[in-house]
């Protein structure tokens, strides 16, 4: 089973680090396969930004999302860009302080942005986010994540990594429901 | 604190990053090179890894530099490496030529991108294969390899030094733009598991520097032994036309000796270092040859025509240089269409068509963006189809 | 008449590749004098002659590799510099000495010249500067003064010519000096300085090449060239002359600046060593 994820925002929300966690944990903790793809140069700093993983249970030959299973939008311009590449059923996770929603979408919403700033540093909005992407998604475990934060980040920080992921991933808000 | 040369262990890795790694796990003592996208960052990573193990990295003012500087630390005995893209590699060409002529091991990554000139820098592409190839002047071998993963820029970039070292020749690693930015698992042996070829050796002391000639080859492998520069056997290396001694030369007789036995020595043992994956090739009737990230594509794209019940087989070429030529005229002998895929305009469809008579189909694009599985699928149905 | 007397061995046989001679100079070709120099240096340098590495770059001063007894790299044309830069850093224990000429360090080589200055690298190189590519029979080149003329430059040089120790100083190397064939006893001693002092030293030598710069130029003669550098030169020490003043032109009666133009102790390039 192929799974195309898409994790978006602007230059500094940490799409590539989240990619790269998740695709770590995926790969290496959860023993299955994933591949990380980004866009580089000058059309990848500032605007939207994105880092696109393909997971799947056997070897990967190409490499590149294509039509997004699970897209992750922690902008407005990020999911005004990418939400029309997605699959039209696509599971859609936003910054819901952040992103309006098109009027037929059905998205996950979790506060990331706030929820970092209550913890003190909105540098960790993505790990909140990891957190709920674990939390909603079937994709990878919640050991895998947390393994894979402790080998991604400096030491130091570890620990504020693994509660904002805490945080994102205990975060539930009915009223959300995905086809 | 002195941070270890192999890491070994596994890795969600870019594959620059897994180039670099490489590189030290091969034992890169030495990088000099000119950044350029996309390989930017084997030279980043270097500068930041090389310190910690007591290597040298240095940045030179142009891709020029970079090669003769490359040349000029194998010369006193030590790996070294240099990474660029197409514009860089064409200014290596010069020196790429000294160093097949001083048999002054050495690699040269190229993480391709959409060429010519400029072209994209940050998309890739597959079209230095023939500049790799036949991009210095005069007649040469050179073997140059294809990755397609980050695992196996990890592993080929320790093939390539081993190569380079063993048989005295600048080696290519051709990898993509693709191959070069994505992140995959690597994992990385522990360091008694790196495999080991070593430079050949004068074998006799420099106090009798009489008895050794620095480019008298062995008959056998047609290989040098190697002294390195402040051993006392005071060596002649020069890009002049020379003699065993390594004395210039300026004589027909010698000139041809010398080129012939420099191509020879890579020919004749080409079979220790050609490397290619096959896949459902046992009874193919469509060949699918391809390399680098277009592979992947490729294999999928068998893979799929296999679960359609068409009779295809995929022919992924690792290195690129020497050709497989052998294996391709055999193949020519079960098969009935060729399909060849790579992000250029038929660099290898043309070499394969010098080797097979049956019709070669290119699935091609000039670069910018990776070939998907859908037109290799679909050349393999139309060929399929055809009786 | 006189007995000849027959000299067996030369005291430089040592570091000269003896088999390799005759050599491909002219006669009245300067490069010989400044590679006998530099060959004397390095018996008294006192460094084992085995740690002496030579390397140069293409043209008639280029094959002073070939002539050396030392383990000697004739590299591309322009290339000596970095190829020895790689080669030193590689192995520092080595004493590392580019022996080339004007052309190929200052125009093909000249990017590399400047930058290896610029980063102070731990080399030697001796510029044998006579003005013009002699081994191709006399073309212009970053030297050849204005209006000079070469076999490109038929109705006489259209350029101006680099004034090598200004362009050298300003890009940053640690010494700067200039002597002539003329000036064996000084060239000598100043290469085996430049072995003792760190960083990037430059010396330039003005050599005569009657063949290809002088018989253009109407100085057919090398013992001329060698008399005009006795009439003009005045040496100078470190600091004393504006290097503006040092570009030079054998055709016009004036000074010729030679000796210690600049000598610093900017910190020596070093690769980055982490613990």
């Amino acid at each position: 089973m192929r799974i195309e994820i898409r994790i978006s925002g602007f230059g500094g929300q940490g799409v590539g680090l989240a990619g790269s966690i998740l695709g770590k944990a995926i790969a290496i903790h959860d023993g299955r396969e994933a591949v990380m793809t980004q866009a580089y140069g000058p059309e990848a700093r500032g605007g939207a930004s994105s880092a696109n993983i393909v997971a799947a249970d056997r070897p990967i030959d190409y490499p590149f999302v294509q039509h997004p299973d699970i897209l992750v939008a922690l902008s407005q311009e990020a999911y005004t860009k990418f939400r029309p590449d997605a699959r039209p059923k696509a599971l859609i996770l936003i910054d819901d302080d952040l992103v309006n929603p098109f009027d037929e979408d059905r998205p996950f919403g979790i506060p990331a942005t706030r929820l970092a700033e209550e913890l003190g540093q909105r540098i960790v909005t993505n790990m909140v986010m990891l957190g709920f992407f674990t939390a909603v998604t079937d994709v990878v475990s919640r050991a895998a994540m947390e393994e894979a934060i402790k080998s991604s980040v400096k030491d130091k920080f570890v620990e504020l990594n693994l509660s904002a992921f805490t945080i994102g991933f205990e975060f539930h808000r009915s009223g959300y429901t995905h086809e | 604190m002195s941070k270890p040369r192999v890491r070994a262990g596994k890795f969600f890795m870019h594959g620059d990053h897994a180039c670099a790694e490489g590189a030290l796990a091969a034992g890169c003592n030495f990088f000099a090179g000119y950044p350029i996208t996309p390989s930017t960052e084997i030279a980043e990573h270097l500068a930041y890894r090389l310190p910690q193990v007591g290597g040298t990295f240095i940045q030179m003012e142009d891709e020029l530099a970079s090669v003769a500087a490359i040349i000029g630390a194998s010369a006193a005995g030590v790996r070294s490496m240099t990474a660029t893209s197409g514009p860089g590699l064409s200014l290596m060409m010069e020196n790429l030529g000294l160093a097949v002529m001083l048999e002054t091991p050495c690699v040269i990554v190229d993480i391709q991108r959409g060429s010519p000139s400029t072209g994209l820098p940050t998309m890739a592409g597959q079209s230095d294969v023939m500049q790799a190839r036949w991009g210095s002047h005069g007649d040469y071998e050179i073997v140059a390899y294809a990755p397609s993963s980050p695992q196996e820029i990890f592993d080929l970039t320790v093939l390539a030094f081993n190569v380079a070292d063993r048989f005295r020749t600048p080696v290519i690693l051709l990898g993509d733009e693709v191959i070069g930015h994505m992140m995959e698992r690597v994992v990385i042996p522990p360091e008694g598991e790196i495999p080991h070829w070593e430079r050949k050796r004068p074998k006799s002391p420099p106090e009798n520097k009489g008895d050794y000639k620095a480019f008298l080859a062995d008959d056998d492998d047609l290989v040098p032994p190697m002294a390195h520069a402040g051993e006392g056997y005071h060596v002649h290396f020069t890009g002049l036309t020379h003699d065993e001694l390594g004395y210039p030369d300026m004589d027909a007789d010698t000139h041809h000796r010398l080129v012939t036995r420099l191509g020879e020595k890579i020919r004749r043992n080409a079979d220790q270092f050609i490397r290619a994956e096959e896949l459902y090739l046992d009874d193919a009737e469509i060949v699918v040859i391809s390399y680098g990230c277009t592979a992947r594509s490729a294999r999928r794209a068998v893979r799929e025509a296999r679960e359609q019940g068409i009779k295809a087989g995929i022919l992924r070429l690792i290195s690129i240089w020497p050709f497989p030529e052998k294996r391709v005229e055999a193949l020519g002998e079960q098969a009935r269409a060729f399909i060849v895929a790579e992000m250029n305009l038929g660099q290898i469809r043309r070499e394969v068509e010098r080797f097979v008579s049956q019709p070669v189909v290119g699935v091609h694009h000039a670069g910018g963006a990776m070939i998907p599985p859908e037109p290799i699928f679909e050349a393999i149905c139309s060929a399929g189809s055809k009786t | 008449m006189e007995k000849a007397i027959v000299v067996e061995a030369h005291p430089l046989d040592a570091i000269i590749r003896s088999d390799r001679m005759p050599h491909i100079w002219c006669p009245g070709c300067g490069i010989g004098i400044a590679m006998r120099c530099y060959a004397a240096a390095i018996l008294e340098s006192g460094i084992p002659v085995d740690h002496h590495i030579v390397v140069s770059g293409i043209g008639c001063t280029g094959r002073v590799a070939g002539y050396m007894d030392l383990d000697s790299y004739h590299s591309t044309h322009g290339r000596a510099i970095p190829f020895a830069t790689g080669l030193k850093l590689a192995n520092p224990d080595l004493m590392v000495t580019v022996f080339s000429g004007d052309g190929d360090l200052a125009a093909i080589g000249g990017n590399h010249l400047i930058h290896a200055a610029r980063r102070n690298v731990d080399i030697k190189v001796v510029c044998v500067n006579n003005f013009n590519y002699g081994m191709t029979g006399g073309q212009v080149g970053p030297t050849t003064p204005y209006t000079a003329r070469g076999t490109t430059a038929p109705y006489g040089n259209p350029e101006q010519p680099f004034n090598l120790p200004s362009l050298v100083s300003a890009s940053g190397a640690n010494y700067v000096s200039r002597w002539t064939t003329l000036h064996v006893r000084q060239l000598k001693r100043d290469i085996l300085a430049c072995f003792a002092r760190p960083g990037f030293n430059f010396i330039e030598v003005l050599a005569p090449c009657p063949i290809g710069f002088g018989k253009l130029n109407n100085i057919p003669d090398g013992l001329e060239e060698m008399e005009l550098y006795r009439q003009r030169c005045v040496l100078t020490e470190n600091g004393e002359v504006d290097l503006d003043v040092l570009s030079i032109d054998l055709r016009e009666d004036k000074p010729i600046y030679i000796g210690e133009f600049v000598q610093r102790n900017r910190p020596v390039f070093k690769p980055v060593r982490i613990g």
